[in-house]
């Protein structure tokens, strides 16, 4: 069997002394849509932090397309093709729409992702391009946010709490264009508050309870129930 | 027209003490770091262009061309193997380190130049000045540095406004933590803010040493004009420093007219009466 793109290995990760990820085992296939649920806490986000190197303080192993990055800074690992979506959006308030877009370019990976492209996916943001990122509504925001993630043209693309925020129509319209964004191949950890919203996109899931994994699989192979206990860890 | 003259004279030093602001302005601008050894960074630039001057024969204006580059080199380095390490959530450590090297600095050049005062030389340039109206006359030198002033505050306004380095120093000033999900290294952004502050340092170093003698134990009364200006001014606006330079250079004037002791009184009155009106100085960040 091939090696995923992806492969964590007994992560361990901590907040201070706090530990937050126990032995964490993952694997990400190329083209693969991998949903990430749990409740508050269950320690997703430092999951994510810590792929992308911003969690410092982790012990395992992360390896990407067979190569060993747990040491690499988070300056670098973006530079390798794994790019985060953050929670609650972290636009830069005194750049421009089209100035937070460039900075996502600042890697230079060559790929279908420009300007241009993230102006076609979302044609709102080329009026606001000029405008000020915190003059933005919150689903604009976040439209900023993924074309920053995309605009690297990363093989992984990780989305911290897609729908934070937003509003119900909002979120609809973003996840309809999902299938555009992860067209061309990409890879997409997802991590939802909504379990329904997140399960009917994603190729397979991965629930999180207290820093471990609770239950994984195909969206089909388990019942409500069964997912719901594995998040609520009943 | 004396009360004239004395305005568009403290306006013109405003632009000294504008060149004195830029550099801390920056630095706090894009990495919250207050340096304290600022101004003797200043005082050692101009002995670094004496040094160049007594070296190949240049002269000031023209040893610029080494000194600029080598002050930029020095700040790279300094901000990349000492201020890197002291850059963190607690505000301390800066402070102290940049007083220790304050200190260094100033007992360095005590022990190369001597305690002895220095002067740059610029030749007749210095005295000729343009005859406005009787009573009112503009020297060469100070409105060179005036127009100095203006010309760094409007290329360091084009650079961060319109340049991929400075939408990069903004971007670490906003959300470091973000800036290297983008793939800045913040620490090379840091270095290169603090290269840009020096290049601004060695210009206001040199020009200081051109108007008045200068020594070793100058500059932490320039590190407290640049100060004065800067919150005057409003932190994190560049042409509010300018400003906050020249109401500083005007009131440092007025009150030499009314008596020579409160020259450097008058400064400090004004600041603190900006500082107690609008404690965020006159022109803060976003106004612009």
């Amino acid at each position: 069997m091939v090696e995923p793109l992806l492969s964590i290995v007994g992560l361990d990760a901590f907040h201070g002394d706090a530990q937050a990820l126990f032995g964490l085992d993952l694997a990400l296939q190329e083209g693969e849509l991998l949903a990430l649920i749990g409740a508050n806490g269950a320690g997703k986000s430092t999951l994510l932090r810590s792929i992308t190197g911003l969690v410092k303080h982790r012990k395992g192993m992360i390896r990407f397309r067979g190569e060993d990055i747990l040491g690499l800074p988070a300056h670098v690992i973006v530079g390798q093709g794994i790019a985060l979506v953050p929670e609650g959006r972290r636009l830069f308030p005194s750049l421009s729409v089209e100035e937070n877009l460039l900075l996502g370019a600042q890697v230079a990976r060559p790929g279908p992702w420009s300007l241009q492209a993230v102006y076609e996916l979302f044609p709102v943001l080329r009026e606001k391009r000029k405008a000020p990122s915190t003059s933005l509504s919150g689903g604009q925001q976040q439209m900023v946010a993924i074309g920053r993630g995309l605009m690297s043209n990363p093989d992984i693309l990780l989305l911290d709490e897609l729908s934070l925020g937003l509003a119900p129509v909002v979120i609809r319209d973003i996840y309809a264009l999902l299938p555009k964004i992860v067209g061309n191949g990409l890879s997409v950890i997802l991590v939802e508050q909504d379990i329904n919203r997140a399960l009917s996109v994603a190729d397979r899931f991965l629930c999180m309870l207290e820093g471990k994994p609770s239950l994984q699989g195909k969206p089909g192979d388990y019942s409500r129930d069964q997912i719901t206990n594995a998040y609520f860890g009943t | 027209m004396d009360w004239i003259n004395i305005i568009i004279q403290g306006i013109l030093v405003g632009g000294l003490y504008a060149l004195f602001a830029t550099g801390l302005s920056l630095i706090f601008g894009v990495m919250r770091l207050v340096n304290i050894a600022h101004g003797d960074l200043i005082v050692a630039s101009a002995y670094l262009a004496y040094g160049v001057m007594q070296l190949t024969g240049v002269g000031p204006l023209t040893s610029l061309i080494a000194v600029i580059p080598l002050a930029a080199l020095f700040g790279y380095l300094l901000q990349l193997l000492v201020l890197n390490r002291t850059l963190d959530k607690d505000i301390l450590p800066p402070l102290l380190v940049t007083f220790g090297l304050s200190i260094i600095i100033q007992n360095g050049l005590l022990e190369i130049f001597s305690a002895n005062s220095h002067k740059l030389n610029l030749g007749s340039f210095e005295i000729e000045s343009i005859h406005l109206m009787p009573g009112v006359d503009i020297g060469y030198f100070p409105l060179l540095t005036f127009a100095v002033a203006v010309a760094v505050v409007f290329g360091l306004q084009q650079l961060f406004y319109h340049s991929a380095i400075g939408r990069a120093f903004r971007a670490v000033s906003d959300d470091p933590e973000v800036a290297q999900l983008m793939g800045l290294n913040n620490r090379t952004v840091y270095a290169s803010a603090m290269a840009l502050c020096l290049a601004v340092v060695a210009v206001a170093g040199v020009f200081m040493a051109i108007r008045a003698n200068f020594d070793p134990s100058m500059g932490p009364g320039r590190l407290i004009f640049g100060f004065e200006a800067v919150i005057i001014g409003g932190l994190g606006n560049l042409w509010g420093t300018l400003a906050g330079g020249v109401i500083l250079g005007v009131a440092q004037a007025l009150g030499a007219q009314i008596d020579p002791g409160w020259q450097l009184l008058s400064g400090h009155i004004v600041f603190l009466l900006i500082l107690a009106v609008k404690p965020q100085g006159l022109f803060p960040k976003g106004a612009a």
